[in-house]
């Protein structure tokens, strides 16, 4: 029974559990004069909660238990020498194994006879369905897929008998406790609150899911590269991921991407910067409410542009129309109409990400600057000073910590791009200080790295974690820190 | 001067009443400072127009495509030629159907059948996929063997190209990609009334393609309708839940400070690293397979949630405590209270709130690149568990694309894109001037 | 400047030695706020180097024809002001006339102390630094010195020059705004209920600093407390629902007044 087909099971107990209790506990509350505590639905609801959740807990336990305990059973069968003495042979010989049994699943009886002869008769059988087995199978591997199918089915045999058992037995003891006297909506609701708490951690989980698969694969690229070579590496040469290869044959030295990347983030906020900010005072202090209403939406539907629309726009007209200007330009001092911009530069990449930006500078800063109390302008003004004086000497430095803020969230959102810097500012990992040039980021070799056919376990591709883990650790840092003095800035104005 | 400043008083009569203070100047910078203002409120929406324009242009092109509709000879002597296709199905399969194709256009074009050359070169006009399109049309309608039968092609990219006028032709011949004898024929076959544009269904219905003209986003629009659904099944209850608990119930505790701090930051995160944790997590530890819609999904969702919770505790927030109170005071229980009253209040704000973040997942590109959804994928995914693709991952790979026609195609694939965010961003206007309520 | 030495000539023929000097003519003054007028004819003048003091119930428009006065209604977006308010005989409102050289002329105190969130040092200077009155380090500090002086407050603070205005108290503060305001050398000085946020002493404090700067400036007050405008003021001018009910001498006003609406307030029967 497969586990769609259980839960389904067990969800259909559970409503009919529902109606059960529920038509007889409205039964008995008009057929007696005792007030029950609790209202019919509440008994309806406390039956179908015992009936499906503890029948859930038990399938999801088993579920995850069943493929560790069949793994090892498998596993402990299988003789040494067949396994491999370390502990990557073993892991290599149980995926062939994992992925025999996988196959044979899709054969029928008669295939199945054949294939049990051997690795010989089930190799070509496999092809036939598209599993493709690695060429250092071997017999014993076969009777070991078998033998793990067969622990397989069982394993879904009882399973199916446990869930439904506990279901029945669950909702059985539900039935008993249809009583005047008994509080079901306080249980219904104690295990209503435990879904939301629940809920709330998921955030937690997920962080705490980021930081864990993260170090952990890192740690594993570690293990073949030193971190110093990484942190303090400034060629950035990886070669390619050959299978199998275990020693590291490339280089992994990060500074060309950081320094790529931060270069890249800085171009665009000195694109975004001015403007936005510029745009959100204009907004805050000087726009009427119409062009207020106008120019507001407009710029935030360059924020809600994917960022891959941004890097396409990058690609076909700001890196051409950048290295055709260059190219006239050069023509007109030099009389040589080469290029000096190439079409793919930090330049075009920061740019356009500046562009991307914009919105964002702009509606924090706005949000800061309208927070900052009339009372300072009235003071201002007051004393006789310009709308522009009041701004310059008195608005700015009151939002200032406000405003760093929101420039330091705006640059981790420029680190951590990664559309725009794929398409527009090239994949050459080098040290440069001219803006005309292609750079790459941390996030463009994330990708790279990562994209295509991988072989999980070499270095090219657990890079791309310990580049991963480095953006994270950047960005939290940064994400921190703004919002806590965005809060502590809210704070002082409240 | 200063001095006189200080202590000058009014009765002072000797002393004069105006001071300079340098008004002339202070104006100037006044207006100096205003007109940066407006120069960059009119940058951004320059930038804006440029961008919108820029796809547009670029991309209303592909909501045509040049199709060919020529009588067709299925010559037996062409198809199965030793009639053999009852027994062996392989023959239909097999046959070689650019020939007819190419027999028919020589015979519309009226060029001399004996010149190799120049039949190679008519051939050239209709697209690779025609040989898909006439065998698919012969193994449905086995019984036109022998018959001569209009039938609609697609035209080659280039032609396309060539039509609609994204080739220069004052190019001298030797350095473009269509020779002058195509353009003669390309120009005789829409005279003749051959050769027309027509609507073009093929992009919103056809999966991978290497050849621009047959390449669609069927495949894609399925894959972003799977993620879409997943994330909304999972991220608003998930959501809406964590933030009734957060708002309504958690006492203000350190954990509960955490958890708030938690979740601003992981809306701040970069949305690559959750591509990261998808492919750790998902598929390397679970073994959900790469490049599945389901795994797109749950990737989506952790990202989404930060945006809905935040979302749906302003809504929450926004409900008056008086609200609270009188449910309380007629003697609902405090869960009772939330679903009954409070909840229902702030229900628009959250579909709002959930709409926004949806639009967000949709334009998503990052995180998909590392869980494999960069896959060349031809057919329809059945279940989130096949293989798919997502409508900015297609937009993606035909972005990388060299030939001339992909970008056209992407421009269109983007503006499908933009369109379906419009729409989402559109509905979520609405739905709060709808129900807006001020307290 | 032209224009100047006419209003002084004006001034000077007007006027002779023991009649007292008209420093601003408010002349049939309505104040709209969008649709709703929430001032009506207003005729009132106020003299030079005295203290008229504007009473009357909340929301009658008093706090509104004090902010006509230096025109800080302008920031409010949807206000409207018709009618003559004059300046040394010129008016305010004619499009000749500079917005920020009035302020400059005309300074204001508000009812929440505002200090700029920067140093007292800075606070002071502000004023003076923007309108270019001051050329190098020793005119500030003159210029700082002085005020503080004036204002009272020099003493307390000469030690922390350089501390956050923000970090004074109560009283301190709005103290700081008057020196603030006083730094520019303004002829008029508003105040907009100075110490309806301070607690009794720092009140004494500031209404004693008042009635010094009366000889040196023009000065107009708001005040919600009939004490107090008894106390600081020589003229009163008594607001209802928008309209000026009466002006005169506070002396007869608080003893003797003409209309049966002043007498019910400031016998404390409304407001």
């Amino acid at each position: 029974m497969s586990i769609f087909l259980l839960v389904t099971i067990v969800c259909v107990l559970g409503v009919v559990g529902y109606v059960l209790a529920r038509s007889r506990v409205s039964g008995l509350e008009t057929d007696s004069s005792v007030s029950y505590h609790s209202r019919p639905g509440y008994h309806g609801m406390h039956m179908a909660i015992a009936t499906v959740l503890p029948a859930l807990l038990v399938l999801a336990v088993w579920a995850i238990s069943s493929q560790v305990v069949i793994g090892n059973v498998v596993k402990s069968s299988i003789s040494q020498e067949v396994l491999g003495d370390s502990a990557a042979r073993e892991g290599l010989t149980m995926g062939i194994v994992s992925s025999i049994s996988r196959g044979l699943t899709l054969l029928n009886a008669e295939e199945l006879k054949q294939a049990a002869n051997g690795i010989d008769a089930a190799r070509p059988l496999l092809a036939a369905k598209g599993v493709a087995i690695a060429t250092d199978a071997s017999d014993p591997m076969v009777t070991a897929a078998f033998r793990y199918n067969g622990l397989e089915q069982t394993s879904t045999f009882w399973r199916s008998i446990v869930v439904i058992l506990a279901a029945l037995v669950c909702g059985g003891w539900a039935w008993t406790q249809l009583g005047a006297r008994v509080k079901a909506r306080n249980r219904v609701e104690g295990v209503v609150l435990g879904l939301l708490i629940l809920a709330s951690s998921i955030a937690i989980l997920t962080t705490i899911g980021i930081v864990l698969s993260m170090i952990r694969e890192t740690g594993r690229f570690f293990a073949s590269v030193p971190p110093l070579e990484f942190f303090f590496g400034t060629v950035w040469d990886p070669r390619f991921a050959a299978a199998g290869a275990t020693e590291s044959a490339g280089q992994f030295g990060l500074l060309p991407l950081l320094a790529g990347t931060l270069y890249i983030a800085l171009v665009a906020m000195l694109v975004a910067v001015p403007i936005g900010l510029f745009a959100a005072v204009y907004m805050a202090e000087y726009a009427g409410p119409k062009l207020r209403s106008v120019a507001k939406p407009l710029l935030e539907v360059l924020a809600g542009i994917p960022t891959i629309v941004y890097g396409f726009f990058a690609v076909v007209t700001v890196g051409p129309f950048l290295r055709d200007l260059s190219a006239q330009i050069s023509g007109i001092f030099t009389g040589d109409a080469s290029s000096f911009i190439q079409a793919q530069s930090v330049l075009t990449a920061g740019a356009v990400m500046g562009i991307m930006l914009i919105p964002f500078v702009s509606s924090l800063s706005d949000d800061i600057i309208t927070a900052v109390p009339r009372a300072m302008r009235d003071g201002s003004l007051g004393l006789g000073a310009t709308r522009s004086e009041t701004i310059k000497r008195v608005i700015l430095p009151a939002a200032l910590p406000g405003i760093v803020g929101a420039l330091l969230l705006t640059a981790s959102r420029a680190i951590g791009e990664t559309m725009i810097v794929v398409l527009a500012a090239g994949v050459a990992a080098r040290l440069t200080i001219n803006p005309f040039e292609p750079m790459t980021t941390v996030t463009v070799k994330i990708v790279s790295q990562l994209t295509g056919d991988l072989e999980f376990n070499s270095p090219q591709t657990l890079v791309a974690f310990a580049l991963g883990i480095t953006l994270f650790v950047l960005t939290l840092g940064l994400n921190i820190y703004a919002l806590y003095v965005v809060r502590k800035y809210r704070e002082q104005y409240e | 001067m200063t001095d006189a400043t200080i202590s000058a008083t009014p009765i002072d009569a000797a002393s004069p009443r105006r001071r300079d203070i340098g008004l002339k100047k202070r104006y100037a910078a006044e207006r100096r400072f205003r007109f940066y203002g407006q120069a960059a409120i009119f940058l951004g929406i320059l930038f804006l127009a440029i961008l919108l324009w820029t796809v547009v242009s670029k991309g209303v092109g592909a909501f045509q495509q040049t199709m060919i509709t020529v009588p067709v000879e299925f010559a037996q002597s062409v198809i199965d030629p030793k009639d053999k296709r009852a027994e062996d199905p392989n023959v239909l399969l097999m046959a070689n159907y650019p020939l007819l194709a190419r027999n028919a256009l020589v015979q519309a074009l009226g060029v001399d059948p004996d010149d190799k050359k120049a039949v190679k070169a008519v051939g050239g006009l209709v697209s690779d996929s025609s040989r898909v399109e006439l065998r698919n049309y012969v193994m449905e309608n086995p019984d036109v063997i022998g018959k001569t039968i209009p039938v609609t092609m697609t035209a080659n990219g280039l032609v396309d190209s060539t039509l609609k006028g994204h080739i220069d032709l004052k190019v001298p011949e030797e350095r473009r990609q269509v020779s002058d004898q195509e353009v003669a024929w390309i120009n005789q076959l829409v005279d003749d009334g051959i050769m027309q544009k027509q609507f073009n269904t093929g992009i919103f219905v056809n999966g991978a393609s290497s050849r621009a003209e047959t390449a669609g986003m069927g495949v894609a629009i399925i894959g972003s309708f799977y993620m879409m659904a997943i994330v909304l099944v999972l991220a608003l209850p998930i959501g809406v839940a964590a933030s009734i608990y957060l708002e309504e119930f958690a006492p203000k505790n350190r954990w509960t400070d955490v958890i708030e701090v938690n979740i601003n930051n992981l809306a701040a995160v970069p949305s690559i690293v959750f591509g990261l944790l998808g492919l750790a997590v998902f598929i390397n530890f679970m073994g959900l397979p790469r490049s599945a819609s389901l795994v797109g999904g749950l990737v989506l969702t952790l990202m989404t949630l930060p945006t809905i919770i935040i979302a749906t505790r302003a809504a929450l927030k926004a409900v008056p405590p008086s609200i609270r109170s009188a449910a309380l005071g007629i003697g609902a229980s405090k869960m009772q209270m939330v679903f009954h009253h409070v909840l229902p209040l702030a229900a628009p704000g959250i579909l709002t709130g959930t709409i926004i973040g949806l639009a967000q997942a949709l334009g998503e590109t990052a995180p998909l690149l590392l869980i494999g959804m960069v896959a060349f994928v031809v057919d329809y995914p059945a279940t989130p568990m096949d293989p798919a693709t997502a409508l900015p991952v297609q937009i993606f790979m035909w972005a990388n694309e060299a030939e001339r026609a992909f970008v056209e195609r992407t421009s269109g694939a983007i503006i499908i894109l933009l369109l379906f965010l419009a729409a989402m961003n559109i509905a979520a206007i609405i739905l709060r001037r709808k129900f807006e309520r001020r307290w | 400047m032209n224009m100047m030495s006419d209003a002084a000539t004006e001034k000077a023929v007007n006027a002779p030695a023991d009649e007292p000097v008209i420093k601003m003519r408010g002349k049939d003054v309505c104040v709209f706020y969008g649709p709703k007028q929430a001032l009506f004819d207003v005729n009132l003048n106020i003299r030079e180097n005295a203290v008229t003091a504007l009473i009357g119930p909340s929301g009658c428009g008093k706090s509104t024809f004090l902010r006509s006065l230096n025109r800080m209604n302008d920031t409010i977006d949807t206000c409207r002001v018709t009618g003559d308010i004059t300046l040394d005989g010129e008016d305010i409102y004619d499009p000749a006339i500079d917005v920020v050289e009035l302020r400059a002329r005309v300074g204001m105190v508000f009812q929440k102390p505002n200090p700029f969130p920067k140093s007292i040092y800075e606070n002071v200077v502000y004023g003076p630094r923007i309108h270019g009155l001051v050329r190098n380090k020793a005119d500030m500090d003159e210029v700082v010195e002085k005020s503080l002086v004036r204002a009272g407050l020099f003493n307390e603070v000469k030690d922390r020059l350089h501390e956050p205005g923000t970090g004074l108290s109560g009283g301190q503060q709005q103290r700081l705004c008057i020196a603030r305001a006083i730094a520019v050398s303004p002829e008029v000085i508003l105040m907009d209920e100075p110490c309806s946020a301070l607690d009794p002493i720092a009140t004494a404090t500031v209404e004693e600093l008042i009635h010094e700067l009366r000889e040196n400036y023009t000065i107009v007050i708001v005040t919600h407390s009939m004490q107090q405008a008894a106390r600081v003021s020589q003229r009163t001018a008594m607001f209802h629902l928008g309209v000026l009910v009466e002006e005169g001498d506070t002396d007869k006003i608080f003893t003797n007044p003409d209309d049966p609406r002043t007498q019910d307030y400031i016998t404390g029967r409304f407001g």
